[in-house]
C-alpha cells in the first residue's frame, strides 16, 4: 500500500513509520471516506443510534411512559427461565427457519435461473407472476379464502369432494395443521428480495463464460449452473443467503394474519408474534428488547455457519 | 414461429436438451398457476359489482364486470378534505426522494467499500449486514425519539432520511460492484479520471440491473408507507393513507376499497415492469470484459 509514496520520503525509517500511521492511511484515502459519508451520517443517526438504544434498553424495565429503570440481567432470566411461551416459539421459529430458509432459497436460485432463459417483455412478465404474492398486498386474503374452516374453504372443498374428508376442518385452528399450514404459505411467499436479486445476478455473468465452459467440456445444464453460473454470481448468493436468514427468522405476518396472535395453544407462535406481543400490545419495550437481542444473535450465528458453506460453491 | 423467439440460445443450443426445457417449463406452468392468484384475484374483485363481492360462498372470478368502484372512489377522493391531487404530490415527494436518495447515496458508499482498501472498511461494512438482523419492531421507538431530537418530525424529511438509510441498499450495490473487473476503473483513473467519475461514468452505469432491482424494493418500501407515525398535517400525508382511509369505510365503501387494492397493487406493478424490463437490457451492450 505504500507504493505511492513520494520518491523523497523513502529515505529514513522514521518517516516511513509516520505513512503507515492511521491517520496517514486516513488522508490518503479522503475521496474514500468523502463518499462513505452522506450514508454512513445519516445510517448512523437512524439505525446504528436507534439499534444501540434498543439493545440498552434490554437490560432495563421500560413502559414508555415511565423513564427506563434499570434491571440488569433480569429481562433474559426471565426470558430463558420462566417464559414457556417464548421456549415454545423459539421452537417453531427453529422449524420455521429450518424448513423454509434452505428451500425457499433455492426455490427463489430455481426460478431466476429458468426466467433467465427468457427474454424482453416475456422475462419481465415471467418475474412479475412469481413476484405477486410479494407485491400485491393481498396474499393473506388469498389463504383464508383457501384455509377457510367452514365447508366452502377451497381446501376443505376439494378434500370432502374427493371423500378424503368426512367433515370440514377448522385448519388455523387445529394445533397440529398450524405449523406446516405456515410453512406452506411462507415458502409461497418467499420468492421476495433474494429472488430479485438472483435475477439481476444472472445478467451480470459473462456470457463468453458459457462459450468458453463448453469448450472445456461442461456437457449439460445442471454442469453449466455448477462450474459457471454459480461462481461468477457469489456475491449475489451471499446477498441472497442473508435476505433469507433475516426473512425465515423473522416470520411473523403470516403467523399473525392466518393463525391469530396468540394462536391456538401458541402453535403459530414465533419469536417476532412474541415480540410484537411484548412491544405493541403489553408496551414492555425492555422485555421486547431483550427477545430482539437474541434473536439478533441467533441471526448472526446462523449467518457465520452459511456463509461458511457459501465458500464452497463450485468447488 | 413466434415462439422460437421467447428463447435466447435457441439458436446455439449450448448445453441444452429438449427434456430438460420441458420438465423446467412444465414446473415452472404449475407453480406460475399458484403463484398469480392473488394478482387474478385483485383484478377480479375490483371489476366486481357491491352483490358479488358479498357473495357467499365467495368466487375468485367476475360475473358482470363493472367500473362503478372506481367511479365511487373517484367520487369519494373529489370530495375529501385536502384535494387528491395534493395527496398525489406527497406520495411523488416521499416515494421519489426514498428512492433517489438512497440509491445514489447507498451506491456511492458502496462503492468504495467494493473497490477501495481503506481503515475500517470491514468494521463499517460488518455494520451495515449485522443491522438488518435486528428486529425493525423495536427500534421503532427509539428512531422515533431521534426524530424528535432532530426536530424535523412533521416534515418530509422524517419518512426520507430514514429511508436513505436502509441497510439492504447498500448491501447490494456493494455485492454487484465487487463482481467489476478492477481494469475498467484502472483504464478509466489513467484517462484522468477522479473517483467520483469513477464511480459515476464507469461503475454505476456498469450496475444498472443491481440499481433498477433496488429502486424496486425501495418503491415498495416507500410506496406502502402511510407516514401517520411521523407526519400530523393532513396536507403532508401521503397516497396511501388516503386510499386507506377509504378501506376502513366499512361495507358500504367495499366497492371503492376494492378499487383502492387495486391501485395499490397496480402502481408498484407498473413500476416494476418498467425497472425489469431494463434490467436485462444493458448487460449485452456495455463490453464488460475481463
Amino acid at each position: 500500500m505504500a507504493k505511492k509514496t513520494q520518491p523523497g520520503a523513502s529515505g529514513s525509517r522514521a518517516q516511513g513509520n509516520v505513512q503507515n500511521t492511521l491517520w496517514y492511511q486516513i488522508k490518503r484515502n479522503r475521496a474514500s471516506y468523502l463518499m462513505l459519508a452522506p450514508y454512513f451520517i445519516l445510517f448512523f443517526f437512524f439505525t446504528v443510534l436507534p439499534v444501540v438504544m434498543s439493545m440498552a434498553l434490554s437490560f432495563t424495565s421500560y413502559n414508555m411512559l415511565e423513564l427506563p429503570e434499570f434491571i440488569g440481567w433480569k429481562n433474559y432470566i426471565k426470558l430463558f427461565l420462566e417464559d414457556d411461551i417464548f421456549m415454545k416459539s423459539l421452537k417453531n421459529t427453529m422449524i420455521l427457519a429450518v424448513v423454509t430458509g434452505p428451500v425457499s432459497y433455492f426455490l427463489c436460485l430455481l426460478f431466476a435461473w429458468i426466467i433467465n432463459e427468457f427474454k424482453g417483455w416475456m422475462r419481465a412478465f415471467l418475474t412479475l407472476i412469481f413476484y405477486a404474492p410479494s407485491i400485491c398486498g393481498n396474499a393473506y386474503v388469498v389463504w383464508n379464502l383457501i384455509l377457510s374452516g367452514d365447508r366452502y374453504g377451497y381446501l376443505n372443498g376439494i378434500l370432502l369432494e374427493l371423500g378424503i374428508l368426512d367433515e370440514a376442518v377448522i385448519w388455523m385452528k387445529t394445533e397440529k395443521y398450524v405449523l406446516p399450514m405456515l410453512i406452506i404459505v411462507q415458502l409461497w411467499l418467499s420468492l421476495g428480495t433474494g429472488f430479485l436479486s438472483f435475477i439481476a445476478g444472472l445478467q451480470t455473468v459473462d456470457k463468453t463464460m458459457y462459450e468458453a465452459a463448453a469448450l472445456d467440456g461442461v456437457k449439460n445444464r445442471w454442469q453449466e449452473l455448477w462450474y459457471v453460473t454459480l461462481p461468477a454470481m457469489k456475491p449475489q448468493l451471499m446477498f441472497g443467503a442473508v435476505m433469507q436468514i433475516t426473512q425465515s427468522f423473522a416470520i411473523a405476518d403470516v403467523s399473525i394474519q392466518l393463525a391469530g396472535n396468540p394462536s391456538v395453544n401458541y402453535a403459530g407462535a414465533t419469536v417476532v408474534t412474541h415480540l410484537l406481543d411484548y412491544g405493541t400490545v403489553r408496551f414492555e419495550m425492555g422485555y421486547a428488547s431483550a427477545i430482539a437481542t437474541v434473536l439478533f444473535l441467533l441471526m448472526v450465528g446462523t449467518n457465520k455457519l452459511v456463509q461458511m458453506l457459501l465458500r464452497r460453491v463450485g468447488e | 414461429m413466434k415462439k422460437r423467439r421467447l428463447f435466447r440460445r435457441r439458436e446455439k443450443k449450448l448445453n441444452r436438451s429438449m427434456a430438460g426445457n420441458t420438465l423446467l417449463f412444465a414446473l415452472m406452468f404449475v407453480c406460475g398457476l399458484a403463484m398469480v392468484l392473488p394478482l387474478v384475484m385483485v383484478i377480479n374483485n375490483c371489476l366486481k359489482p357491491l352483490d358479488e363481492l358479498y357473495q357467499f360462498p365467495p368466487k375468485i372470478f367476475v360475473k358482470n364486470p363493472t367500473l362503478e368502484n372506481f367511479a365511487d372512489l373517484f367520487t369519494m377522493m373529489s370530495t375529501s378534505w385536502v384535494p387528491f391531487s395534493r395527496y398525489v404530490l406527497n406520495t411523488i415527494i416521499i416515494t421519489g426522494g426514498g428512492i433517489v436518495g438512497h440509491v445514489i447515496i447507498a451506491s456511492m458508499a458502496a462503492y468504495p467499500l467494493a473497490k477501495h482498501k481503506f481503515p475500517g472498511k470491514n468494521l463499517l461494512f460488518s455494520m451495515v449486514v449485522l443491522s438488518m438482523m435486528f428486529s425493525w419492531t423495536v427500534t421503532q421507538t427509539p428512531q422515533y425519539m431521534i426524530i424528535s431530537w432532530l426536530h424535523i418530525n412533521n416534515t418530509y424529511l422524517a419518512l426520507i432520511l430514514p429511508a436513505c438509510a436502509f441497510g439492504m441498499g447498500l448491501y447490494l450495490m456493494k455485492q454487484f460492484m465487487e463482481q467489476l473487473p478492477d481494469a475498467l476503473m484502472e483504464s478509466a483513473r489513467l484517462d484522468g479520471a477522479n473517483e467520483w467519475q469513477v464511480f459515476w461514468k464507469i461503475v454505476m452505469p456498469n450496475v444498472k440491473p443491481a440499481w433498477l432491482t433496488l429502486a424496486i424494493f425501495q418503491f415498495q418500501q416507500m410506496w406502502g408507507n402511510t407516514g401517520s407515525t411521523f407526519l400530523r398535517d393532513e396536507e403532508l400525508k401521503p397516497l396511501q393513507y388516503a386510499l386507506q382511509q377509504v378501506s376502513a369505510g366499512g361495507m358500504a365503501r367495499a366497492g371503492a376499497a376494492a378499487a383502492v387494492t387495486f391501485i395499490i397493487a397496480a402502481v408498484p406493478i407498473l413500476f416494476f415492469l418498467v425497472c425489469q424490463k431494463n434490467v436485462l437490457e444493458t448487460m449485452t451492450s456495455s463490453g464488460m470484459k475481463e
